[in-house]
């Protein structure tokens, strides 16, 4: 069953002349407005878009979204990203009149029902973080890592304290750093110790009366909790600096334990991981932070509030940061986040983390027979193995795996990543997996560790193309269609 | 519970292939007893899929937007029409239950939907090179300028007009603060970037200039001074544009932008109270090392397939960390790919239509709005799909809540965004808006008290 359609171009499939689109007739005088624009400003001719007839557009993009995984048709468990399926009720609902037709300029008193949600939704934040000041705003999470940098700068510049260094941790996500170096901070890296956990010696040693926020991820990118995450807070406490809580696994401790208990300062949630809002082929996410009260104040403007029985959207703020984007935020993911929340409410969130936990644990107790996980027999909603002596025996890399694992059905785990372990694997089910799909994901890997290693090598072998060439894609860019 | 798999026998049996008895030893073993909850969350039980749909029915009711009320809304997002087909294809799981295509050969249809995004973008706005999609326009103008800054360590200035969109100088504003950049910002008269501060304004120690075309209060701008006076000082040129008007204007590559902001919702994404929208990011080739954000680029595989990859992930923060130039990391794919369907079933012919339709409307509303006895134009500029209207009596809130109680959304009050402004207010057509309703409109404008 070849869909030859699907992968020629839009451009390729062209002809002059075709069209999907008939506007009604004009109702208005015509040609008033070209005589007023000066000539020089109006294009001589149409934008060069390919002429498709829509039956094209619909079979060309139905027949490329076959060429995609996706949690909806397989097994998706990449690490940190939190694969979980996505609930259709959720599209639904947010995409009904009266929540997916509003402007965001409209005045209050015409949508006291979003508003009303987005209150709930940032009380619920609170509750879950621990920590009570919430902006809705940032439109993903490296997003949401940055407004949180700059609420610290501009309350350590309201005290006028000059500090210049955020410490990160080498198995930190690339974006701590990267929001560091934009929010003007230097980075310091703490490392990693063999436990998998922060090195205290090391990080206590980089913490100073430069440091102005240690940036963390609990339970961190190999899945274990930072055990000793209440004495680094006190230490960055002391030191006069903030704690950054990097929320990405928060789908791991929802009712288990709060940010804001043991010691984060600030956080950030991903609404499309922890409250399953689709990744959307790489976005739109959200990235909604949570302060202790003492930096609410300096919060992007507005947040939505309460008084005298109506919502209103308090843009009066005078040591707010500013803005950090345009209009309100990613309304239609938090609306998705609400609606998860309100559908599992406090127990089903807290049942949620429980079996995330219990998902990842099995798996990692059954594949430990197969491969090595560095990091001990335990972990929380995610671990971290590696091919590091599959590779020494036999020349088979993590990359090599993970491309075979996609003729089995199953979506590659994150590979390399963390930087911190060698050749690594690193898998997340979530919770919404069953028991069926991690043993025939385990058998998967049996099969695959048995097998000669060149037919590894070339892996995989089902799909449409294989092995694409990087470097050829690097070395001479083309990222555009020349010409039709 | 909802979503779960798991049966008390299937945990039975994976907490005994664990070696534990209870999930709770699980969770004791990583997190210390003294930091776990001792109270469940305060967050009322869950609900069932009929129970939510009431709810979330009687909370939309308590809305009222451009389904219920007839639209005069612009402002950076506007109520254009979307067809269907837009909804349907998007609407499959293996578009947005993916991720980002770190694994090329399962991702082929998101790595193909984002090559042609990327060169829809370039043909529309005469681009070398587009990225993906950033988060939408006003961080798109953001990190079009903090590319510009990274060119020169002594160009520090960000020089813009007051028609540059409010949000996006106050978003310039906010990033620009933390790494020694100054925002200039240049007065408009008459709805028209005042040449004579433009020209001013830029020295040699300006990174780049944000020229609006249209600029926000829906003027079209006369670049061509605008951008030679930024080029005579070496600075970038960023074009911020609205994609639907590049059906009838000229490209900005045409005119000699550097680089090309837009917000890519009209571009068949919905108004959804102002996001998830599309942040629009192009450049020309000199550029491309700098652009933020994922690439798509054409390759071939091992047996000489034409196929796509993520590329040029070097600039990238998972690569290079705090060397990044940017940390954008999770972007806008889903949206994007509404747009590359719009643009796909539009083509040539049917966003020139749209674009003209909008420009005609437009002018068909200014010229009622000319006979009206209540308000008047603010100013007499060219304009496309909006413009700037005063009311004569300076009661600009209670004309437009009793233009409301009519069933319609009648403007955004400027006071808003410029006090100076405050008896103005923006109003905006689309090619949805009838004539009927534009007479409508006018016409209730001159019957209120």
């Amino acid at each position: 069953m070849r869909n030859v359609q699907s992968t020629l171009l839009l451009s390729e499939l062209s002809k002059t002349g075709r069209s999907s689109v008939q506007l009604p007739p004009l109702d208005v005088p015509e040609g008033a407005w070209a005589g007023q624009v000066p000539s020089g400003l109006l294009a001589d001719r149409p934008p060069a878009l390919p002429e498709l007839a829509e039956g094209d557009v619909v079979r060309h993009f139905t027949n490329l979204s076959t060429l995609n995984m996706s949690v909806d048709t397989h097994f998706y468990p990449l690490g940190s990203c939190t694969m979980k399926y996505n609930p259709k009720r959720n599209e639904r609902l947010a995409s009904i009149p009266g929540m997916i037709d509003l402007h965001p300029m409209q005045p209050a008193q015409t949508i006291q029902g979003l508003l009303e949600l987005m209150y709930q939704l940032q009380k619920d934040l609170a509750e879950i973080s621990g920590l009570p000041g919430v902006s809705l705003q940032p439109a993903a999470g490296a997003h949401g890592e940055l407004t949180a940098l700059m609420v610290a700068a501009a309350w350590f510049r309201k005290k006028g304290e000059k500090r210049r260094q955020v410490l990160t941790l080498d198995s930190a996500h690339g974006t701590n750093p990267a929001s560091a170096k934009m929010a003007g901070w230097d980075t310091v890296t703490v490392k990693s110790g063999p436990n998998g956990l922060a090195d205290l010696d090391d990080l206590r040693s980089k913490i100073s009366s430069d440091t102005a926020v240690l940036m963390i991820t609990n339970p961190n990118t190999l899945g274990l909790f930072e055990k000793q995450i209440a004495k680094i807070c006190q230490w960055v406490h002391e030191a006069g600096g903030l704690v950054y809580l990097d929320g990405a696994n928060m789908n791991a401790i929802l009712g288990i334990a709060r940010p804001g208990d043991f010691g984060a300062d600030m956080m950030h949630y991903n609404p499309h991981k922890t409250f399953s809002g689709p990744h959307g082929g790489g976005g739109p996410g959200a990235g909604p932070i949570c302060v202790r009260d003492f930096l609410e104040p300096f919060l992007p403007a507005p947040v939505v509030a309460f008084r005298d029985g109506s919502y209103y959207l308090d843009s009066d703020r005078p040591l707010s940061i500013g803005r950090v984007r345009s209009f309100f935020g990613n309304t239609g993911v938090l609306v998705r986040a609400y609606c998860y929340i309100k559908t599992l409410g406090g127990p089903g969130l807290r049942e949620a983390s429980d079996v995330a936990v219990l998902n990842a644990n099995y798996l990692l107790a059954r594949l430990s027979e197969l491969l090595q996980v560095p990091h001990g027999n335990r972990c929380m909603h995610e671990f971290v193995a590696s091919a590091s002596e599959v590779k020494k025996k036999r020349g088979v890399s993590a990359m090599d795996l993970a491309k075979r694992m996609l003729d089995f059905g199953f979506h590659a785990p994150t590979v390399y990543f963390p930087l911190t372990v060698p050749e690594a694997l690193m898998m997340e089910p979530t919770e919404t997996e069953s028991k069926e799909t991690l043993d025939a994901f385990v058998e998967a890997w049996r099969s695959i560790l048995e097998e000669p290693a060149v037919r590894l090598h070339e892996a995989p072998h089902s799909t449409r193309v294989s092995r694409p060439d990087d470097v050829l894609a690097a070395r001479q860019p083309r990222t555009r269609w020349t010409a039709f | 519970m909802s979503y779960l798999y798991a049966t008390e026998a299937d945990r039975r049996a994976m907490l005994e292939a664990i070696g534990v008895e209870s999930i709770q030893q699980l969770i004791d073993d990583q997190v210390p007893k003294e930091l776990q909850m001792n109270r469940p969350l305060d967050i009322a039980p869950g609900v069932g899929e009929l129970e939510l749909t009431r709810w979330m029915q009687r909370l939309a009711s308590r809305n009222q937007g451009a389904e219920s009320m007839v639209c005069f809304l612009g402002g950076g997002a506007y109520d254009h029409f979307i067809p269907a087909a837009v909804d349907q294809i998007a609407a499959r799981g293996e578009w947005y239950t993916s991720y980002t295509p770190y694994q090329a050969e399962v991702s082929q249809g998101n790595l193909q939907a984002m090559f042609e995004y990327e060169s829809l973008v370039c043909e529309l706005t005469g681009m070398d090179v587009s990225n993906a999609s950033v988060y939408e326009g006003a961080t798109a103008a953001v990190e079009a300028a903090l590319m510009c800054l990274s060119l020169d360590a002594k160009r520090r200035r960000v020089v813009v007009s007051e028609g540059l969109h409010p949000h996006t100088r106050q978003a310039l504003q906010t990033y620009l603060q933390w790494i020694d950049g100054t925002l200039v910002v240049v007065p408009v008269h008459d709805g028209l970037t005042d040449i004579a501060g433009w020209e001013q304004a830029i020295d040699d120690k300006t990174a780049c200039v944000l020229v609006s075309q249209p600029n926000y209060l829906g003027s079209l701008e006369p670049v061509d001074p605008l951008v030679a006076s930024a080029k005579k000082a070496g600075a970038q040129v960023i074009a911020v544009v609205d994609p639907i008007s590049l059906g009838v204007l000229k490209r900005p590559g045409d005119w000699g932008a550097d680089l090309v902001v837009a917000e890519g919702q009209p571009l068949g994404n919905p108004l959804a109270y102002g996001g998830p929208y599309l942040g629009i990011l192009a450049c020309r080739d000199a550029l491309v090392r700098r652009l933020p954000g994922r690439i798509a680029g054409q390759t071939e595989d091992r047996h000489g397939n034409r196929c796509w990859v993520l590329t040029l992930q070097t600039r990238e923060q998972h690569i290079r960390r705090e060397k990044a130039t940017s940390n954008i990391c999770t972007n806008q794919g889903l949206l994007a790919l509404r747009a590359t369907i719009y643009l796909s079933l539009q083509g040539p012919q049917g966003l020139r239509a749209t674009a003209l339709q909008c420009g005609e409307k437009g002018e068909y509303l200014k010229s009622r709005i000319r006979t009206s006895k209540r308000v008047e134009l603010a100013w007499e500029a060219p304009t496309w799909r909006e413009c700037v209207v005063r009311d004569r009596k300076g009661q600009v809130e209670s004309l437009l809540a009793q233009l409301r109680d009519r069933g319609m959304l009648g403007g955004i009050p400027l006071a808003d965004w410029d006090s100076k402004w405050r008896d103005c207010f923006l109003v905006a057509v689309t090619e949805k808006r009838t004539r009927q309703e534009i007479d409508a409109l006018v016409d209730a404008i001159d019957q209120v008290s």
